[in-house]
This record gives C-alpha cells, structure tokens and sequence, in this order.
C-alpha cells in the first residue's frame, strides 16, 4: 500500500513578461521560499528535490536543473529533472509524490519554471527538420487545425472560444499573481482582437510569462502533525502517444480517454461532473477548453461547448475551470502545468482568496504537452482517501 | 535599464545598468536519415512521392520513416507509389511571424492526405484565404525539375484542383 501523501506548501512567484528583477535561479529560490514559508520547512527538512521546464531550447540553457540545484537548497540531496513538454508541471509534481508515495522519501520540494524572457517559444517550437518544409509556427500554428476539426464536427457555435476566454480573464482579475490583467475585459475587446492562427484569436492566446510554482509535499506521518488544512493526494496519472500515426484522433486522442478513466478509477470518482467541485486545466487557447472538458470526461463528446456557453465552467457556475485565470492568464510554460496542480490545491485547502470556490472539497488539476501527446493529472480532497 | 547584443566576449561599455544581455548561439547538426528516409528523399528527389505500408494494419504512412509509431513494427521493402493529389482535412490561416519560416504572411497551412495515403503531409496551399475549405481538393506544384533535391520543399505549394469536394466521413479520421 501506497503512502498517503499531501500538499502541504505551495509557493508561486508574480507572473510577469519579464521579471528582469530576477534571475532563473532568483525565480525558483522565490518560489521555493514561498513554498517553505506556506510548509513551516526549512531548507533542511527538505529529503529531495525535483525540478521540471520545458525543453532547454527555449532558453537556450542546457541542464539548467545543474545549477538551479544549488539555489533550491539541493546540494548533496538527490535530485532529478523531469521533462515531458508542456505538461512538464503535471509530471513534475507526479514524480514527486511517488517518491513519497513509495516511501522513498518523507518530504520532497518540487518546483517548475519557465523565463520566456530568455526565450524563444515560437521559434524553438517551430521545427525545421531536414529536407523538409516547415510550416507550423509555434505551439498555435500546430493546435489550430485541431481547434478547427474540433468546431467542425462538434457543431460548436464559433464564439465558444470567445466566451472562454473572457470568463478566464474575468477570473485573472480575481488572482493577485496572474500576468494578464486585463481591467477592460469583454466579448467584443476578444472577438475584435486580430487572428493569429484562424480561428485562433491574440486574446484567445496564452502569453508569455517568467515564473516558478512549488510544493511541500509530506508523508502521511509528517502531514498528519499539522493542524491547518491539506491537500490529500488521492490519485495521479499520466499518459502519452505519438504525435503522429495513421488514423490518430489528434481532437480526442485515446491517451486523454484513458488518463482519465484511470484517473477517476484510482480516486474512486464514477460521476466526475458531480464528484468534482473544481477543476484547474490546462488552456493555453480559448478552445481546449470544451475540447478537454470532453476529454477528461467531464461531459459527452461533442457536449464540452454546451457546458462553457450555459456558464457552468464559470467561477459560480456547477464545475468551475480555471479558477485563477488559467494558462491564458499566465503562461510560464515550464510550470503551467504544476500552477495548475497547485491551484486544485489551493483550492481544497480553502486558501485561493478571491478565485475561492465556496465550499470546494475535491479538485482536479490537469496538464497536457507536446502535440496533445502528453497528459498529467490529479485529484486531491481536503480529507484523506 | 537596457536591453542589448554582447559585442563579442565583451560587455559593451556603457554607463547604465544591464538587465538583459543577448547572447546569441549558434547550432549545425549533423543528419544521417537512415535507411528508409533515404529512400524516401531519393524519391522525391525524382518527383516520386514513396509512401509505405504497416503490416499490422495495411495502413500507408507518407512521409515514411520506416517504422509504425502506432504499432512499434518495422515497414519492409515495398513501397507504394503516391499521387500527388489530396484532400485538404483541416488548415490554419497563419499571421504569426516565425524567424524559421521564410513564407510571406499571411499563409495557408494545411493538412493534407494524399490520394493512397493514410497519414496526413503538414504543406502550404496557395489561395485565396477566403477560398480554402475543409474537404477542398488539391493537387502539388512543382519546382522546376532542375531546382530538385532530396526535400519535401521539392513541392513549392499545393493548389486547388476543380474537382468536388471530398466528402466529410472519408477524410475525418484524420482531422
Ligand atoms: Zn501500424
């Protein structure tokens, strides 16, 4: 049997264009501190650390998890990088709860980060392989064609998208860290924004953020001591495919069906819609997030739009998603993912301030990467399994 | 606060604070494309596009790199011969600039399944925005024949063909 293992600090940096106040070690240290603080831990306390970003192309920095141990309070501990692209965040945080949940280690820091003012996203995301033609221009040249098979065979009406991502933006404003702020929020400032990649609008778009997110996470001897409330790890899972194969549903591919349904399986959760209070998902275009809606089977397919036009993805609406203003609000890609974890964290310890879900027991955090190809998620409750 | 280029191994000499400093580097990769991408690229260097099949589900796979990612088998031999027409199953309409990409904004990127061929070919189509569709007909424009090579940018775009649109269930699996 499993160690039952929780979420006892969380700790994020200001999302920023560019946080030229500090540099890529400044940004983890921020974050990890935070997350100390959050836990009541001293670097001392801390068995392990593991450390996830997206690839080091983007930076141009190659291993920066070599020197970033050392501004983590890492030296002489066991440490290890994580890579799985954009759902990095996801994986990271699942890497080290197993190594609390094997038993391996007590307490062990996680943490992720993106500087993409150091970076070039759309260039190292647009592949030039040899003797071929390159076409797809960032991470939005890629995911627009799926967006717009998505539109095509649900019946989706075209300002789904739109309504998304004012209801994100909205919430922004309630999150003191998000990046995009955007006071003068509405319907029209989004459908009036420029096309990007058609159908995908600027204010549809994710930008680009500097950051770092992390956690405490404690065995249940550890966590157990404690008297505020935590975040119980209930269940994980993660899931991939190749990018490409004959016949491969790129809209709802078969490793997002299957995440889910092992996921829901290992928590004991047989109606999602109504067993979960809140869900954190990464969307980092308007779009994902009926298409993701359906593929967590949250709803039926080609019903994911339904539930974003009838409100109930809002803030006050039956399954609240994206609570803190999600990927769209802030996007350090490295650690969108753990952000989106920490978040169904907060939420469940009832300490997410103005994006609080009243009375939010039970939430999913959510990551996805790579060409839909990667899936990292999890559920934690504010009691234990 | 200033943003600048490093002169060499140098810092520039300057009188205000440095907050960010480019530092731009440099890759060149060496390729081997092994035996059957080879075979592919010798191909298309003639203007043969060489698709081939997976003996686990006859399925043929253009562009080919010799083995099934679905299913973790190695292609044989044999290859098929392609048309190079197809159908156009989803696109993007891109304005995005991209330091990689020397195509004149906006383009039309799109997937397209080539006539006998079960995967999609990521290309760009000449057209009018407003004109391309799903479903759309297309077939390849060429280089002149001397300007060949061993690349898929052998074809310059696609283009619309006046033929009738395919229909939605043949071309959806591979949206
Ligand atoms: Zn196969």
């Amino acid at each position: 049997m499993a160690e039952l293992t929780a979420v006892v600090g969380i700790g994020q940096t200001k999302y920023e264009a560019k946080r030229l106040d500090l540099s890529m070690p400044g940004l983890v240290r921020d974050a990890a501190e935070k997350a100390l603080v959050d836990a009541d831990c001293s670097w001392a306390d801390i068995d392990a650390v593991i450390l996830g970003k997206a690839p080091d192309l983007f930076e141009g920095v190659m291993m920066p998890e070599l020197f970033l141990n050392e501004a983590l309070g890492g030296a002489y501990k066991p440490m290890l990088r994580v890579h799985t692209a954009g759902s990095v965040g996801g994986s990271t945080a699942i890497v080290a709860a197993s190594m609390v949940q094997s038993g391996v280690h007590d307490r062990v820091l996680c943490v992720a980060f993106e500087k993409q003012s150091e970076s070039n996203a759309i260039w190292a995301l647009t592949i030039s392989a040899p003797f071929s033609l390159a076409t797809v221009a960032g991470a939005g040249g890629y995911f627009a064609p799926l967006v717009r098979g998505y539109i095509r065979r649900s019946g989706a009406p075209e300002d789904t998208g739109i309504r998304v991502a004012v209801k994100d933006r909205e919430n922004a404003l309630r999150n003191p860290l998000a990046h995009l702020r955007l006071e003068d929020i509405s319907f029209d400032l989004v459908a009036n924004s420029p096309m990007l990649w058609d159908p995908i609008r600027y204010l549809e778009t994710c930008p680009s953020s500097d950051g770092a997110c992390a956690l405490v996470l404690e065995n249940e001897s550890l966590a157990s001591k404690r008297s505020n409330k935590l975040a119980w790890i209930h269940a994980t899972e993660m899931r991939s495919e190749p990018t490409m194969f004959s016949g491969r549903d790129q809209v709802m591919p078969q490793a997002t069906l299957d995440n889910a349904k092992n996921l829901y399986k290992k928590a004991g959760i047989t109606k999602p819609r109504e067993e979960i209070d809140c869900a954190e998902i990464y969307v980092p275009f308007s779009w994902f997030e009926p298409m993701w809606m359906e593929g967590m089977l949250i709803t039926e397919p080609n019903q994911g739009w339904k539930m974003t036009y009838e409100g109930a993805t809002a803030l006050d609406g039956d399954f609240p998603v994206n609570m803190s203003g999600g990927v769209l609000s802030s996007n350090p890609i490295g650690a969108s993912g753990l952000i989106r974890f920490a978040e169904a964290a907060r939420q469940v310890r009832g300490i997410a301030g103005e994006h609080q879900v009243d009375g939010a027991r039970k939430a999913l955090g959510h990551a996805y990467g790579g060409g839909s190809q990667y899936f990292s998620t999890w559920i934690v409750d504010s009691a234990k399994p | 606060m200033s943003d600048r280029q490093m002169d060499g191994d140098k810092p520039s000499e300057h009188d205000e604070d440095v907050t960010l400093l480019r530092v731009p580097v440099s890759l060149d990769y060496d390729y081997s494309a092994g035996v059957s991408a080879s075979r592919f690229l010798r191909g298309i260097e003639q203007g043969k596009l060489l698709g081939q099949r997976c003996p686990v589900d006859g399925r043929v796979y253009f562009p080919s790199r010799g083995s099934c990612p679905q299913h973790a088998v190695t292609f044989g031999d044999e290859t098929v011969d392609l048309s190079d027409k197809g159908t156009i199953v989803t696109f993007s309409i891109v304005r995005v600039p991209s330091a990689n990409i020397p195509l004149e904004l906006p383009y039309i990127a799109v997937n397209v399944v080539l006539d006998g061929a079960d995967t999609i070919l990521m290309h760009v189509l000449d057209a009018n925005p407003e004109d391309v569709h799903m479903g759309m007909r297309v077939q390849a424009v060429w280089k002149p024949r001397e300007e060949w090579t061993t690349s898929t940018a052998n074809i310059l775009y696609f283009r619309a063909i006046d033929e009738p649109d395919a229909d939605y269930d043949q071309y959806k699996e591979h949206i």
